[in-house]
């Protein structure tokens, strides 16, 4: 999987659990301050990202997935 | 082994209503932003109550609904984790206020899911023939505990109580409560702490967020397998009332959209142990779930640790 695919199929995720525009995803943006995605959506991004990209997030490191691009590093290096 | 069933609920809050423009004045924080992460609008805090005082006015009413007598009370089971006194117990406090003579009396405390646990301990006790007519009781003062500086904690709770009247069913007579699963996970036991001296409430939310909306739905359905009844057949869903976006996460998870799911949160905030009881008793009183339909319940919470059962609505 490219790093284009990871991050179109983060969008999906973003748009289905927490109304986030495709358009707006890019591996720049931050999850909290550019996407407005809170602490408790973040939980359901990771818990969709697990089984959609077959990968295991754990608790301790959901809080150093900073931005659209720490989130598609740890899914290519883990998956 | 004959079963038990619900008689009646009764619950208790207290007056004082503090709301989410309230804490804007002494922390930073709103309403819109509250009502969106946890969907709490009001709670409701104890000025001069104590823990006994609600569990026992919640008594009171759960008794006087179910016509029985102090004196008809065998054993009383208080679910608990904010009452400041080591002894006496809460349980032999209500004894003393309702004047219930000599009853088995103790509390139990797995925080918020003391509720299931505790009618768990007492359906076993009356199916052992320990037991014949129980008061169960969650009652809570989490304003005791609560870091009024910390607004990531001091939105979320609130104080009250509520009570089942349980009794043995007839011998020919199918279980009103329905086995219980319970269990912990005490790896997780850092998620949710009252800990220490004079201590305060503190949690790690997102860990709690993801365990609660992944792992109990599962367990919430092995509870309704237990007791025979298909998802589709239960009436009310009534989760510990943790916060509105795990209740909806948890709901959505178990597939029952004919179900009335109780959201009490919205207007009582978290009240632990008692929030199960307290939820059910005011969709009781307001009719929104028929006598005799099946209603889950499932309590989770501190430990960590979970238990629910399937009852029959009184």
């Amino acid at each position: 999987m490219t790093r284009d695919e990871i991050t179109s199929g983060l969008a999906e995720i973003l748009e289905e659990v927490a109304g986030v525009n495709p358009d707006d995803v890019a591996e720049e943006k931050s999850f909290t301050d550019d996407l407005d995605v809170d602490s408790l959506s973040m939980v359901e991004v990771v818990v969709a990202a697990e089984e959609k990209f077959g990968v295991k997030i754990p608790d301790n490191e959901v809080q150093n997935l900073k931005t659209v691009g720490d989130a598609v590093t740890y899914i290519e290096s883990n998956a | 082994m004959t079963g038990s069933r619900i008689l009646a609920f009764g619950h208790y809050q207290p007056s004082r209503v503090l709301t989410n423009d309230d804490l804007a004045q002494i922390v930073d924080t709103n309403d819109e932003w509250i009502r969106d992460r946890v969907g709490i609008a009001t709670r409701r805090i104890a000025d001069s109550e104590t823990v006994a005082d609600m569990a026992g006015f919640a008594a009171e009413k759960a008794l006087a609904n179910a016509g029985l007598t102090p004196a008809d009370i065998d054993l009383v089971v208080v679910a608990t984790c904010s009452s400041v006194d080591r002894s006496p117990n809460v349980a032999c406090r209500v004894a003393a206020k309702l004047g219930i003579n000599a009853p088995g009396a103790y509390d139990l405390n797995t925080a918020c899911s003391g509720f299931s646990y505790a009618l768990g301990t007492v359906d076993h006790a009356i199916r052992a023939g320990a037991a014949r007519n129980a008061l169960v009781i969650g009652a809570e003062k989490l304003s005791d505990f609560t870091d009024w500086t910390d607004r990531s904690t001091c939105i979320i709770f609130g104080d009250g109580a509520g009570a089942a009247v349980v009794t043995a069913a007839a011998e020919d007579e199918a279980p009103g409560v329905g086995p219980v699963i319970w269990g912990s996970v005490p790896e997780k036991s850092d998620a949710v702490r009252i800990e220490g001296w004079r201590p305060y409430i503190a949690q790690e939310g997102q860990q709690v967020f993801r365990w609660a909306t992944t792992a109990l739905a599962p367990l919430a359905l092995q509870a309704c397998e237990r007791a025979g009844v298909a998802p589709e057949d239960i009436a009310a869903f009534v989760p510990h009332q943790a916060n509105a976006r795990i209740i909806d996460g948890i709901a959505k998870r178990l597939g029952m959209p004919q179900a009335v799911v109780a959201k009490d949160i919205v207007e009582s905030g978290n009240t632990s142990a008692a929030s199960v009881p307290l939820a059910l008793s005011k969709l009781i009183e307001r009719r929104e779930v028929p006598s005799g339909a099946p209603v889950l319940l499932f309590g989770f919470g501190g430990g960590l640790t979970y238990a629910g059962q399937v009852v029959r609505c009184p």
